[in-house]
């Protein structure tokens, strides 16, 4: 999950990285009154940020300096409610105006190919990082963290040397990364960017901008994480689907999906859209039931995807490890029985693997006029995309 | 010999008298894998009557190899307690701990697999199916009945497209087939199983699986092109999956260009792999390579 920006301004501050004061507002009107509070930090100067999980935003208009509280509540009028790459501002915020003498760059994240941590950091920030990789990779230190070690004094001095800090700087940024450390490790993050760390007139260290991802396998050891959930966000049906505990997320298609383990339904998705060229369909969602999944689950899931508008026929593909056949089966069966009337999309099914046998004769023995039964992956995917597109006609 | 799991494999289940844990563990046995004790601190001393047979419960890793020997250790603790069951394990200096526990984070992952390195122990997963030498040994949760003994060798990051190629190429059989998980840290990795089917007399070509995120495809290709000289096919999930969204997988994530479905079979293909567009397809051309073998 990634927060917004006042989100890891929030909790920098809770491990004591240093941060200005901010706030968040969702009105022109709340934007004055956390600029009146916020801005006598800084001379009346507050600049307003709109909060979006995308970068480029202040390109797009979206970052403004105000000189007065006034000055806040229009600039936030007119940001509140802008279009960023797709993404609506719903939220801005407040932040105290700063000083800047110099900008830098700070991350710590999970680097997979090594299967470490990475700490990269840059004299030169306030730029898109990326293309300073990419442009001049020199000017961007690399070094790798020992997940069991993590930022200590010594490691914090490494990575200051490494990015070419003079030592007046570098002795100051030095315990501001292991406060970034304490973020990353005690919130389980995967991610944490600072972007700019900046040195302010004054000569302090600021993290002015940050970005947080966090590891949602560890929501059962943080359970303040669940209030930064962007809920206003989520589609319908993606929450309706979390609500059960459903793995699932809609796709812009007309064949709706169902199957079990990950790596199956991406293939699925993938075979369907292979199959959907010739016809014009697509695959309109990723559901996994998972593994083991009972008559319940298998309900569940069918009743998300019948309520998706844009679905016009429905591909089962199950293997049976530990999920049973007959239970998929018993679930498809019980779920068209209690939607009655109500369904109306054709299904097609395609099981295999364990009690297979007992799941097709089910099936068969029910003879629902909506699904049709398929022996391969391949063959159903074909079925489904043909009658998505008729259905469509 | 199969690869990592064979006859003389002894088994010993962390997590055995949990609901998930004893189920598998009847399944396991009942595949003919030696399954000889089970890990539990407060049960110590005690035994399970699994199906008829009477297995063991010690209270450590370390008690559970003196006394009976065993090599390999599954893991089925749930995401709280997996670390430190992993720790045990590798404190043990067991030579394998295969890690079925899915839902682990991160943090706990990387600690754990770093605290590896330079250790005796190797790591399977998290979050994945185990694996299986046909006819030999069944370690995790792959149902033992797909497919049977045979010379093709499978390594996949997916369980159920595991089980789906297995189903697919059941005439052949398989010397083993492992399922390495699909999560950011994972113990052993593509090129870990693909160096070890070179090396192996049983196995005479591969199968690799993998999906979306990352980039150990890529470096697999790149592994395969100077060091593996057996015939390798590929299979990549994740085509059209949307960049920026996590399917299932906590590493089924694509953002940006790197780790593309099309990014993995373009670094294959360029490594000689031929590599399929669908399960059946990529079944398809094992079949035509076992059958000129």
């Amino acid at each position: 999950m990634d927060l917004f920006e006042y989100q890891a301004r929030d909790v920098f501050e809770k491990h004591g990285v240093p941060v200005l004061a901010g706030a968040v507002a969702t009105t022109p009107e709340q934007a004055r009154e956390a600029a009146e509070t916020i801005g006598a930090k800084s001379g009346g100067v507050t600049v307003v940020k709109a909060q979006v999980k995308t970068g480029g935003r202040g390109k797009a208009g979206g970052v403004k300096v105000a000189k007065s509280a006034e000055e806040a509540e229009q600039l936030a009028g007119e940001i509140l409610g802008m279009d960023i790459k797709g993404h609506t501002v719903h939220q801005v915020m407040i932040a105290q105006g700063a000083q800047i003498a110099e900008e830098y760059y700070f991350s710590v994240l999970l680097d997979r190919t090594n299967r470490t941590y990475l700490a990269m950091c840059s004299v030169e920030g306030g730029m898109d990082i990326e293309q300073l990789a990419v442009e001049r990779p020199d000017a961007l230190a690399k070094v790798a963290v020992d997940p069991n070690v993590g930022i200590d004094a010594a490691k914090g001095q490494e990575i200051v040397d490494a990015a070419g800090f003079d030592a007046e700087t570098g002795a100051k940024i030095v315990p501001v990364l292991e406060k970034l450390w304490a973020v990353y490790r005690d919130e389980d993050a995967t991610l944490v960017e600072v972007n700019p760390l900046v040195k302010t007139n004054d000569g302090e260290i600021v993290a002015l901008d940050g970005k947080v991802t966090l590891d949602e396998n560890a929501d059962f050891r943080q359970p303040d994480h669940l209030a930064l959930e962007d809920k206003a966000a989520a589609d319908p049906l993606e929450a309706a689907a979390k609500e059960k505990n459903l793995n699932y997320v809609k796709l812009d298609g007309n064949v709706g999906i169902i199957g079990n383990g990950a790596g199956l339904v991406m293939s699925t998705l993938d075979v369907v859209a292979y199959a959907g060229e010739k016809v014009g369909s697509k695959p309109a969602n990723f559901l996994d039931i998972g593994g083991g999944a009972s008559a319940e689950v298998m309900a569940n899931g069918l009743g998300i995807i019948l309520g998706d508008e844009q679905v016009n026929a429905v591909f089962v593909n199950v293997f049976g490890g530990i999920t049973a056949c007959d239970e998929v089966a018993r679930g498809i069966v019980g779920a068209l029985d209690t939607l009655g009337d109500a369904a109306t999309k054709p299904l097609v099914v395609r099981l295999d693997g364990n009690n297979v046998e007992e799941g097709r004769r089910i099936l068969a023995d029910r003879n629902h006029p909506l699904v049709t039964i398929e022996e391969t992956m391949d063959g159903a995917a074909a079925k489904a995309a043909e009658l998505a597109a008729q259905s469509a006609n | 010999m199969a690869i990592f799991l064979n006859a003389d494999s002894k088994v010993i289940v962390q997590g055995m008298t949990g609901a998930v844990g004893m189920k598998h563990t009847k399944l396991m046995l009942a595949d003919g894998t030696a399954v000889v004790g089970g890990v539990n601190p407060k049960k110590a001393g005690t035994s399970v009557d699994v199906d008829g047979k009477d297995v063991p419960v010690f209270g450590s890793v370390k008690e559970a190899m003196e006394a009976t020997g065993a090599n390999v250790s599954v893991v089925f603790v749930p995401p709280a307690f997996t670390k430190s069951a992993v720790v045990e394990a590798i404190d043990a200096e067991i030579p394998l701990v295969v890690v079925i526990t899915e839902g682990v984070p991160v943090k706990d992952s990387a600690e754990f697999f770093n605290y590896s390195l330079g250790k005796s122990t190797r790591i399977i997963g998290p979050n994945c199916p185990g694996l299986i030498s046909p006819g030999k040994s069944n370690v995790g949760i792959i149902p033992g009945d797909i497919a049977g003994a045979g010379r093709i060798g499978l390594v996949s990051k997916s369980g159920t497209l595991t089980y789906q190629m297995m189903y697919e190429l059941r005439e052949f059989g398989f010397s083993t087939a492992i399922g390495i998980g699909g999560d950011p840290v994972i113990g052993t990795t593509h090129i870990d199983a693909l160096e070890a089917f070179q090396a192996d007399d049983d196995t005479d070509a591969i199968v690799m699986i993998g999906e979306i995120g990352g980039d150990a495809e890529e470096r697999a290709a790149a592994y395969v092109k100077e060091h593996v000289t057996k015939p390798v096919v590929g299979y990549v999930a994740g085509f059209t999956a949307p960049e920026g969204k996590t399917m299932g997988h906590a590493g089924a994530i694509v953002s940006g260009s790197s780790g593309t479905a099309q990014a993995k079979k373009e670094a294959l293909e360029a490594a000689g792999v031929k590599v399929g567009k669908t399960p059946s397809e990529t079944a398809e051309l094992m079949r035509e390579i076992m059958r000129n073998l």
